[in-house]
């Protein structure tokens, strides 16, 4: 749309690396073919998604407004950039950043692109990209030729391909690591970038390296690769290797990364993770979008077996001379401090030591430290880019990071420079304290731009970070020290199930209206890579989640033992306590009708933009009764989990499923009986078959759930498959209400 | 030389008193009733970051918002797509799009009046780094077109300008009129 797209592209060339010159010109084409209508624009969908250009919310043409929907009236008219998806509706760009480096002029370009083609803001993610919103797809080449000059790809930042490449921010730097990631996970991201063997995937497939096992920086648990630092002793010499695990992803239902090898020589990352791309491509599944990704084909297979066929196929690689030589190449870049390291001056202003204790840590290299630009909700605007980047090349070599908390970390920074420093930045407005505490709350977009949103994440969390930062918890370090990560969705791209308090969007029908909702989910762990997930244990309306914040913290403050953490407290409590304290926060109260919109948002809260009438108003009552008891099960199913009868616990979930499917089946044939084959019967002619359970972009998948757990009704139940099974049940429910939801009047007012 | 893309933004009075989220539900009003010229298509809230965009409404031609970069709260005009006509035609189309915006939201009553013009100060951006390179020969050579349109917009009024000259920036300058206006008579004059 901009009127100097064609002089950029004159501009420019020759200007770029070849390759990714190339990659932009062969895409600019295809926009200009499907422009012409000669591509088809599902072809066209998946070309654009492999280059990182996303659809944002309301792209298929239609908006409510808050009193009825609106049919958009695009310049383009019909014409599409995929199925459902009008040509002219803003979209998002995401752009790798492996590891999260990047260089003062690259900070200063995507200044630029943010002014230029977006909104002014860049966002950083819990991938460590970046992504700018309301972006035309005609304006995206040059985008990408902007990028490309600053040797930026948005190749593969989405679609079923190698995600980027994460790594731990302080990699070098760090006291406790064991050695530098940096090299290794930039070499395989280079690796693997456009590589053959890495474009038939039915799915996404995300690596993360992290220097040690005990921190959260990598995260590697819930990667489909992870590679932690270890060394070994052999003959006396210490060799570096990697702690490789496979098939953890989070998603609806979140999967521990299994362990692959307790060591892998350095050298072996990059032809094993070949191998480990080739069986996937092989064998993962390619139809079924939802059982698509490697946690599936590793569940299936079992570890053994998988590692049994990736070693196969790595006695067949044809070797290549790039799995060492771009390690070699990435050990080159070594970082350096720009400025004598030095002593830290004592004194300055309270809001300065504030920030010190909060947003700056040592580096092992005595004399320095690592300082953490705390960004709200991820959000940099252009000018605080370009005064980043000139604190970067003041200060240090332009050493700085982005984290998967949605910051920049600079390294390298002398301590005596951090008074300097710390006016530098807070003249740009980014000297915030509370980097990494309980006022950073990482979200995902959520209904701001999502398509898959269901409830405000950023809104709740904007709200959560006013009201945190007001109370001040420097009193208490351990409360201080939590985690809130907020997803729009069950799809976890707020990491939900990682934070110690975490929350996803559902919604819920209340005296016959949508209410936008969030799970709370508990019992999650940040620390040691994210080594623990938490379960889902009531849904709250959105307008009461700031109050859950609130008691739960409260009553970690009163009730926790000497050295108590969250987590270890969550569990003594139990999950009944827990439900019980937030009891009265489950329903709106009686005649607000704010909680029918959501934070941030005055329109009355649709779940979708368009409803059917069919029920009547007595059903209505049976239902969610139903409903809610079959929510109930899986609360119950949690708890016997938790005490270890994992048998029992599969059981009930499982019957939880069915019961939430019968209340759905009762809503046309009253008198289903309590037979679990006919109910499922029932729910698949009913529901299934005439897609009436069909989640908008996940499909069948949660009906499908129902499905596998009755085929499988008589097997035994391990702790993994009753634990899947248990978030199965959760998402069956909420998708129940879902439907419910949907089949009701048109849930505005 | 033809630039593209002009931003206009009119400095409000009081920038404190001024409670974004209030924007939220008025705009939103303002997509219900498509209101403006532009085709209106959704709301970013950037409330929580200082001097950032503030509140948009984002257009498919244009954006509107009650912006806050640099730390001067004001309503800006934001044309996306090209406009045809001369430099003179885009100056003055944005101009006059932001004080319609401006003047709207001066009437809401929902604001309580706490969005008004102060009477002074304008600023432009041209939103395009090709087309308008932030270096002094494009200040001077795009610089008549920009007095020609304070010129009208401050019917011979006498007003200073001042341009930013970090290179790294949108074209951006800034001008203040000695004498103050009301939003009616500033679009009077572009009309006249």
């Amino acid at each position: 749309m901009k009127a100097s797209n064609t002089l950029w592209k004159e501009h420019l060339a020759g200007k770029m690396p070849e390759d990714l010159g190339r990659e932009v010109e062969i895409f600019d084409n295809e926009v200009a073919l499907r422009k012409q209508g000669k591509m088809d624009e599902r072809l066209f969908a998946e070309t654009r998604l492999r280059r990182g250009v996303y659809g944002q919310r309301y792209d298929n043409g239609q908006r409510h407004d808050g009193a009825k929907v609106q049919e958009m009236k695009y310049p383009s008219g019909a014409l599409t950039k995929g199925p459902s998806t009008m040509w002219d509706a803003p979209g998002m760009q995401r752009i790798k950043i492996p590891g999260g480096g990047l260089n003062a002029e690259q900070l200063e370009t995507l200044a630029e692109l943010a002014e230029e083609y977006s909104d002014g803001i860049a966002h950083v993610t819990t991938r460590q990209d970046f992504q700018l919103h309301y972006v035309h797809i005609e304006d995206t080449p040059t985008v990408m030729r902007r990028l490309a000059a600053a040797k930026i790809t948005t190749r593969e930042a989405c679609g079923n391909s190698v995600r980027n490449v994460t790594a731990c921010p302080y990699a070098g730097v760090c006291r406790d690591e064991v050695f530098d990631v940096t090299p290794y996970s930039r070499a395989l991201s280079k690796f693997l970038l456009g590589h053959p063997d890495c474009q038939s995937f039915g799915r996404k497939f995300k690596p993360a390296f992290s220097g040690c096992a005990q921190h959260a920086c990598g995260l590697t648990s819930l990667h489909d690769i992870g590679f932690i630092a270890v060394t070994r002793n052999e003959n006396g010499i210490e060799k570096r290797g990697f702690d490789v695990y496979v098939g953890g992803g989070l998603g609806a239902v979140p999967y521990m990364a299994k362990r692959f090898d307790a060591f892998v020589p350095v050298e072996e990352a990059l032809p094993l993770t070949q191998a480990v791309a080739r069986v996937f491509a092989r064998l993962g599944e390619k139809k079924n979008r939802s059982r698509a990704r490697i946690k599936f084909l590793v569940q299936d297979l079992g570890i053994e077996k998988f590692k049994e066929l990736v070693l196969e196929e790595r006695k067949t690689l044809t070797p290549d001379t790039r799995w060492t030589q771009l390690i070699s190449d990435a050990e080159k870049n070594v970082e350096s401090p720009l400025r004598e390291g030095g002593e830290l001056a004592l004194g300055g202003s309270e809001a300065y030591q504030r920030w010190l204790k909060s947003n700056t840590r040592p580096q092992r290299q005595a004399g320095y430290v690592v300082v953490t630009v705390a960004l709200p909700l991820g959000d940099i605007t252009a000018n605080q880019l370009r005064s980043l980047a000139d604190v970067v090349r003041r200060f240090t070599k332009e050493t700085v990071r982005t984290t998967v908390e949605q910051n920049f970390v600079i390294r390298w920074v002398s301590q005596k420079d951090l008074p300097e420093l710390y006016e530098a930045l807070s003249a740009a407005h980014l000297a915030d304290p509370g980097a990494g505490t309980i006022v950073d709350v990482v979200t995902c977009p959520g209904t701001d731009t999502c398509k898959l949103g269901i409830s405000s994440s950023r809104g709740v969390a904007a709200e959560l970070r006013k009201r945190l930062a007001e109370r001040n918890f420097q009193s208490d370090e351990a409360v201080e020290s939590l985690h809130i990560k907020i997803s729009g969705c069950f799809n976890s791209c707020g990491q939900h199930h990682v934070g110690d308090l975490g929350f996803y969007g559902v919604s819920r029908k209340v005296g016959g209206y949508a209410v936008p909702h969030f799970q709370v989910v508990l019992g999650g762990e940040w620390e040691n890579n994210a080594g623990s997930y938490g379960l889902p244990v009531v849904a709250i309306p959105s307008k009461n989640i700031p109050k859950v914040v609130t008691r739960l913290t409260g009553r970690y403050v009163e009730g926790r033992n000497k050295g108590e953490s969250f987590k270890d407290f969550i569990k003594r409590i139990g999950k009944v306590e827990l439900k019980n304290m937030l009891d009265d926060l489950v329903r709106p109260p009686a005649g607000d009708r704010s909680f029918f919109s959501d934070w941030g948002d005055p329109r009355e809260y649709t779940l979708d933009d368009m409803g059917t009438g069919e029920c009547a108003g007595e059903v209505v009552a049976t239902v969610e009764f139903d409903l809610g008891a079959a929510e109930r099960e899986v609360f119950e199913a949690q708890l016997a989990f938790e005490n270890g009868q994992i048998e029992l616990a599969g059981r009930t979930a499982y019957g939880a499923m069915l019961h939430g499917a019968k209340a759905l089946v009762k809503l046309v044939d009253p008198t289903i009986a309590e037979d679990a084959d006919q109910i499922v019967s029932e729910f698949r002619k009913f529901y299934f078959d005439t897609q009436k359970f069909y989640d908008p972009f996940a499909g069948g998948k949660f009906a499908q759930y129902l499905f596998d757990a009755h085929q499988k009704a008589g097997n035994p139940c391990t702790s993994d498959s009753s634990r899947y099974l248990i978030d199965e049940a959760q998402l069956f429910i909420d998708a129940a209400h879902s439907c419910y939801n949907k089949l009701g009047t048109t849930a505005t007012v | 030389m033809d630039f593209q893309h002009v931003n206009v933004k009119f400095l409000v009075k009081n920038p404190e008193a001024v409670d974004l989220a209030l924007l939220i539900p008025v705009f939103h009003r303002w997509i219900q009733g498509q209101v403006c010229e532009e085709l209106l298509l959704d709301i970013a809230d950037y409330s929580h970051v200082p001097e950032g965009p503030g509140i948009l409404l984002i257009g498919h031609q244009a954006d509107y918002s009650v912006d806050n970069r640099n730390g001067r709260l004001g309503v800006r005009y934001n044309r996306k797509a090209p406009f045809d006509g001369t430099n003179q035609d885009r100056l003055k189309q944005a101009a006059c799009s932001a004080l319609k915006a401006l003047q709207r939201l001066e009437r809401e009553a929902a604001l309580g009046g706490k969005i008004s013009f102060n009477a002074h100060d304008v600023e432009l951006f041209i939103n395009d780094r090709m087309l308008a390179p932030n270096r002094e020969d494009t200040r001077r050579a795009f610089e008549p077109d920009f007095k020609a349109l304070f010129d009208k917009l401050f019917r011979g009024t006498e007003y200073s300008l001042s341009y930013d000259t970090d290179p790294r920036r949108l074209l951006w300058l800034s001008a203040r009129s000695s004498k103050t206006f009301s939003i009616a008579e500033l679009i009077s004059n572009l009309s006249s």
